[in-house]
C-alpha cells in the first residue's frame, strides 16, 4: 500500500471520485423527483471540481473550457430545465415506485465490484496515479444504466442517461487528462441537444398517453 | 507496563464513566435551546441518577435472578467496553488487552442480557421492545463491523489504539474510504444509542419506544444503572467517532502537558459532536419503525462503498 506517495491533488481527485460514486448511489436510493435532480446537479458540481483540479495541476488549460461547459450545462442549465419541466408537468410530489430498494442497492454494489474486475487489465496500461478512477467511472456508467432500468418515470431515465454521460466524462478527465477539445465540445453539445429533445418528448408522451410512466407506452393506441 | 500507565488507564475509564451523564445533559440542553425552550441545566442527569439511587427498588414477584442481575451486568460490560477506547491518550496499557471486535462483542453481550430481562416478566412492552431491539441490532452490527474493517484494512490492525496512533504519526492524507466509514459509523451510532430517526429517548409512547420499553419494569438503583450504561454507551460512540476520524490533539506521550491538551481537545470534540447530534435531532423527525431497515441498509451500503473504495482507489 503506497497511498502516501500520492500528491495532494491526486488524493483530492481520488476523494472526488469516491464522492461521485456515492452520488450515484444516492440517485439510486432517492425516490423524490426534485431531490433526484438536485443530487444530479451535485454530481455535476463534483465533475466540475475534478476537471478544475486536473486543469490546474497538470497545466491542461483547455480543460478549463470543458470545466466551464460542465458548470454551465450540468450544474445549472439541465437541472434547472428539468426542474421547470417537473414543475410544469406537475409531477413534483409523485413518489417513484422502485422494485425492491435494498435489492437494487446490493445489485449496485455488485456492479461496482464487477467494474473493478472488468478494468483490471486496462489499469495495467496506464502509468498515471489516478488510473484507478477508470473503475469508478465505469461503475458510474453502469449505475446510470441501472437507474434507467429500475425506474418507470421518464424524467428519472433522462437523469440516468445524463449520469452515464457524467461517468464517461469523468473517465476522460480523470484517467487520461482530457480528450481533444473538439470531442469535448461535441459531447457537451450532444448533451444539450438531448436535454432539449427529451423535454419536447416529455410533452409529447404526456399529451399522447396522459402519463410519464414508460410502462404505459406498451399499450396499443388507435391512430385517428 | 509501568504503574503510572495503569493509573492513567483507570483514570481514563473513571473519567468516561463520570463524564457520560454530562454529555447526555449537554445534548438535551442544546436541543432545548434549538427549540426555544429554557431546558434543564446540563448536569441535570447527575441529579436524576442520584435520585434514582436513593429510591427503593420495586420488583415484580415473578422476577427471576436474571432480571435482578442484568443491570449490574450491563453496566459492568459497558464499563469494560469504555476501558478499551483511547479517549485522551494513546499507548495506555488497557488498549492492548482487547480490540474493536471485542468491543462490538461487549455491546452484543449487554444487549443480549437486556433483551432477556425485557422478556423475563412476560409483560407485553418488554417483549415488544426486546424484539425491536434485536431486529435493529441485527441490521446495525454488520454495518458497524464493515466500517470498522475498512479502517482495519487501511491500518492493518483491529486495535483501536494502533488505529489512532497510525493516523497521528503518519503524514496527513485524505482517505476516501474514511468518509464513508465515518458516515456509516455515525448512522450506526445513532441507531445503537436509540437516538432520533430510530428511537426517541424522550418519550414513553408505546408505539415507538424500543430501549425504554425493555427497561420499563426497572426502578430505583437498577434503573439508574441501566440509564447510566446507555449514557456511557453514547459517550463511547462519541469518543470512538471523534478519535478515529479526528484524532488530533490526543496525547502521544504520557506527559502532563500532552494529557492536558488531550483532555481539552476531547472536551471540545465531544461538545462539537453533541451539538451536531442535537441539531440533527431538532431537524429530523422520528422514522416509522418499518422504515428503519431502509436507513440501516443505507448505512450498510455506505460501509460497503467505503470498503470497495478502499480496494479500488487506495490499494495500488
Amino acid at each position: 500500500m503506497n497511498f502516501t506517495v500520492l500528491t495532494l491533488a491526486e488524493q483530492i481527485i481520488l476523494t472526488l471520485a469516491a464522492l461521485m460514486l456515492f452520488t450515484s448511489f444516492l440517485l439510486l436510493a432517492q425516490t423524490r423527483l426534485l431531490t433526484l435532480i438536485h443530487i444530479f446537479a451535485l454530481q455535476g458540481a463534483l465533475l466540475f471540481a475534478t476537471t478544475l483540479v486536473i486543469a490546474f495541476t497538470y497545466g491542461r488549460h483547455h480543460l478549463l473550457i470543458s470545466a466551464a461547459l460542465t458548470l454551465g450545462l450540468k450544474v445549472f442549465f439541465i437541472p434547472i430545465q428539468l426542474q421547470k419541466l417537473v414543475t410544469r408537468l406537475d409531477i413534483k410530489r409523485e413518489v417513484e415506485v422502485v422494485g425492491n430498494p435494498s435489492l437494487i442497492m446490493f445489485g449496485a454494489a455488485a456492479l461496482v465490484l464487477f467494474s473493478y474486475y472488468a478494468v483490471l487489465p486496462i489499469r495495467e496500461l496506464s502509468m498515471l496515479a489516478t488510473r484507478n478512477t477508470i473503475a469508478v467511472s465505469l461503475a458510474i456508467v453502469l449505475l446510470g444504466m441501472l437507474l434507467i432500468i429500475s425506474r418507470r418515470k421518464a424524467v428519472v431515465q433522462v437523469v440516468g442517461f445524463m449520469c452515464m454521460e457524467n461517468g464517461l466524462m469523468f473517465a476522460a478527465v480523470a484517467a487520461t487528462q482530457g480528450m481533444p477539445m473538439v470531442v469535448e465540445m461535441g459531447v457537451a453539445l450532444d448533451v444539450l441537444v438531448a436535454a432539449i429533445l427529451f423535454g419536447i418528448f416529455f410533452f409529447q408522451i404526456r399529451t399522447e398517453f396522459g402519463t410519464l410512466d414508460v410502462d404505459k407506452l406498451n399499450l396499443l393506441k388507435e391512430v385517428d | 507496563m509501568n504503574v503510572s500507565g495503569w493509573i492513567l488507564a483507570l483514570g481514563q475509564t473513571a473519567l468516561l464513566i463520570l463524564l457520560a451523564p454530562l454529555l447526555s445533559g449537554w445534548i438535551k440542553w442544546v436541543k432545548c435551546k434549538f427549540q426555544n425552550r429554557r431546558g434543564p441545566i446540563p448536569w441535570q442527569p447527575y441529579r436524576d441518577l442520584a435520585k434514582l439511587f436513593r429510591k427503593e427498588v420495586v420488583m415484580a414477584q415473578q422476577a427471576s435472578p436474571l432480571f435482578r442481575a442484568t443491570p449490574y451486568l450491563v453496566f459492568s460490560v459497558t464499563v469494560l467496553a469504555s476501558s478499551i477506547v483511547p479517549a485522551f491518550a494513546v499507548g495506555l496499557p488497557t488498549a492492548v488487552i482487547a480490540d474493536v471486535i471485542v468491543m462490538v462483542g461487549f455491546f452484543a453481550l449487554a444487549r443480549f442480557f437486556l433483551c432477556l430481562a425485557g422478556m423475563d416478566l412476560g409483560t407485553a412492552f418488554g417483549g415488544m421492545g426486546a424484539s425491536r431491539e434485536v431486529t435493529i441490532s441485527s441490521l446495525t452490527e454488520p454495518a458497524m463491523l464493515l466500517s470498522i474493517f475498512t479502517l482495519a484494512m487501511t491500518f492493518t490492525s483491529t486495535n483501536l489504539d494502533a488505529m489512532v496512533l497510525h493516523t497521528l504519526t503518519q503524514p496527513f492524507q485524505i482517505y476516501p474510504s474514511f468518509i464513508f466509514a465515518g458516515m456509516s459509523l455515525l448512522l450506526v451510532g445513532v441507531a445503537e444509542c436509540g437516538r432520533i430517526p430510530i428511537d426517541n429517548p424522550a418519550t414513553h409512547l408505546e408505539l415507538t419506544m424500543i430501549h425504554e420499553a425493555m427497561i420499563l419494569e426497572y426502578s430505583g438503583r437498577h434503573l439508574a444503572l441501566l440509564e447510566w450504561a446507555s449514557m456511557l454507551k453514547m459517550l463511547i460512540f462519541g469518543v470512538l467517532i471523534c478519535n478515529l476520524f479526528l484524532p488530533w490533539g490526543t496525547a502521544l506521550h504520557l506527559e502532563p502537558t500532552a494529557i492536558a491538551v488531550g483532555l481539552l481537545t476531547l472536551g471540545i470534540k465531544l461538545m462539537g459532536i453533541g451539538f451536531v447530534l442535537a441539531a440533527s435531532e431538532s431537524v429530523l423527525a422520528k422514522m416509522r419503525l418499518f422504515r428503519t431497515p431502509e436507513l440501516l441498509s443505507l448505512a450498510f451500503i455506505i460501509a460497503l462503498l467505503g470498503m470497495l473504495g478502499h480496494v479500488i482507489l487506495e490499494v495500488h
